[in-house]
């Protein structure tokens, strides 16, 4: 076999690149407390305005693209530059391209992208475009870091020992290239120091209008579509099979899974631009891929979560593969929620209240959050050559607080999404308005403090990931952890 | 050349049905019977690391 040839070059360990791997493992953890935190100050902000401080840096308006930025970005980009270098160089059995030196260029390169980025927001520099909010300076600096970073990745892939590319590097593949088209398509933009102005930080796109609109979300759905989507499938067809400790349920599906969700996701962006100014059949257009896409995410769904079938028991006892199960399921809701939202009828209710928040809350929370948390708990006690985790029951803790965090999220954006519908549309006898806009944004109160307190419950899920953490890597076990590891074994290369 | 061109602008009018034959091409190659095995060893490769690999396996092994 030909990857037995490196035996023994990997015994010592120092076969694989790691060190950057084991960074981006920190930094998701630390950027993700920032991006949980800034987000639950501004759904606090929502509940008690006062939290604005009245000064322009501390004001919803700059924070909220802090938070979106953070999470997705800087926590979601971490993990996934961590998940993706760790992940390509075993199932290709090669050792990263560009090794170590180009493993760090990516790394700091990415951080000094994404503190560019944050000091824009606060100080007021920004695009005006939702999740492309960095101004040209910082998109051509992350393109740079970009390419590096797709380097190491194909270049890895191109020197595999094993002939043939696993579907999780598809799925990573996928999201690399789509990203670099979206960032690229998403921000031609002009300085308008070049145009005689004076700033240096501001610039101008090179569209306007509905051409602009429709632009900017075929990039925003395709965000969700292969960053938070492409890139966290292939995190959950490498992890899930190896904490379950057995092969994925159809493999042929996979393939089907991978290359549906390529043909459709594409298409969906204009299911944001429900009763615009867009033209009426691109919307129609829009909405039908969107509900075509129920088909792959829900054979990519069963496709995760029946790779445990006849290993149910493993949930009980093991809290790393319960997040990881979890998220899959987390995935199946949020995915049938979506093509449904996006059907205009519901969308005409939907649409620019709490519920939308609801949703891309159940998926982020539920699906990229604690689909991350799970591969994160796998890479760390394997990146730092530790035994196991430090305690089993603080990632237990973890996950039921976040659960219930989530659920207190979910349902209070449904209920006060709805609720906040239902007001907007509502007429008396005499065809006026029932409500006036203040009396929809009164009603919202309980529901934020509600929200916001699930926010809290998140926070401490994620600290006590933190601490786990911090214990395992000094070396730490818990007492009484041992007895509590899985005995799942190493027999696995006897199934095969 | 020029035929050529034209037969090039008749066919692209029918893109959505070629990028259909071609899901389809890859569903057929996928569950084709004379694939079954080559696929249910790919599905191996993440778990197969840990053969020869001790310090990958989560510690799990020990």
């Amino acid at each position: 076999m030909a990857h037995g040839a490196a035996q023994g070059a990997r015994a010592d360990g120092t076969f694989y690149v790691e060190g950057p791997v084991r960074l981006f493992v920190l930094a998701s953890v630390f950027w993700g407390i920032i991006g949980f935190t800034v987000g639950d100050v501004i759904a606090w902000q929502l509940a008690f305005p006062a939290l604005n401080l009245d000064l322009p840096w501390t004001t919803f308006g700059r924070l909220r693209p802090l938070h979106t930025s953070a999470v997705i970005f800087a926590f979601g980009g971490n993990v996934l530059f961590a998940t993706s270098l760790y992940v390509v160089q075993r199932t290709c059995r090669a050792r990263l391209y560009g090794g170590d030196g180009l493993g760090y260029i990516v790394f700091w390169g990415y951080q000094i992208f994404i503190v560019i980025a944050a000091l824009g927001y606060v100080t007021g520099a920004t695009q005006g475009k939702e999740y492309a909010e960095p101004e040209w300076y910082a998109d051509l600096f992350l393109t740079v870091v970009w390419v590096l970073y797709m380097a190491a990745f194909i270049g890895t892939i191109l020197k595999r020992r094993e002939p043939h590319i696993y579907v999780a590097n598809w799925f990573f593949l996928a999201f690399m290239v789509t990203i670099a088209l979206l960032h690229l398509g998403n921000n031609m933009a002009v300085p308008v120091a070049l145009m005689g102005g004076d700033s240096w930080t501001k610039s101008y796109g090179l569209l306007s209008g509905v051409q602009d609109a429709m632009t900017q979300w075929w990039y925003g759905h395709n965000a969700v579509g292969f960053f938070l989507t492409a890139g966290f499938l292939a995190i959950m067809y490498y992890f899930v099979p190896k904490q379950a400790n057995r092969p994925v349920y159809s493999y042929r599906l996979s393939i089907v899974h991978f290359w549906a969700l390529i043909f459709l996701y594409i298409w969906a962006g204009p299911h944001h631009l429900h009763y615009t100014a867009l033209p009426d059949w691109a919307q129609t257009l829009g909405m039908v891929f969107s509900v075509m896409l129920w088909m792959p995410s829900w054979g990519g769904m069963i496709n995760g979560l029946m790779t445990l079938s006849g290993a149910w028991d493993k949930l009980r006892t093991d809290p790393v593969l319960r997040f990881l199960v979890v998220s899959v399921g987390f995935y199946g809701m949020s995915t049938f929620e979506g093509p449904m939202m996006s059907l205009k009828a519901v969308n005409s209710l939907s649409h620019y209240t709490d519920w939308t928040v609801g949703h891309v809350h159940s998926g982020a929370l539920g699906w990229v959050a604690f689909i991350s948390f799970g591969a994160l708990y796998f890479m760390v006690p394997a990146l730092w050559k530790r035994k196991s985790l430090y305690s089993l029951k603080l990632v237990s803790l973890h996950f039921w607080i976040a659960t219930l965090g989530i659920v207190l999220y979910i349902t209070a954006m449904w209920v006060s999404g709805i609720m906040q519908g239902l007001m907007w549309r509502a007429y008396d006898d005499l065809g006026f308005l029932q409500y006036s806009f203040i009396e929809s944004v009164e009603a919202m109160h309980p529901y934020y403090i509600i929200r916001a307190t699930g926010g809290v419950l998140f926070i401490i899920g994620a600290l006590i990931m933190a601490y786990n953490f911090y214990r395992t890597i000094k070396g730490d076990v818990a007492e009484g952890a041992q007895d509590s590891v899985p005995a799942t074994g190493a027999a696995v290369g006897a199934q095969g | 050349m020029d035929s050529l061109d034209q037969l090039s602008d008749f066919l692209r009018q029918f893109w959505g049905l070629w990028l259909m034959l071609l899901f389809l091409g890859i569903v057929w190659w996928a569950y084709r019977p004379k694939n079954k095995d080559r696929f249910k060893d790919d599905a191996m490769i993440p778990l197969r690391d840990d053969e020869t690999v001790e310090e990958n396996d989560n510690g799990r092994s020990s």
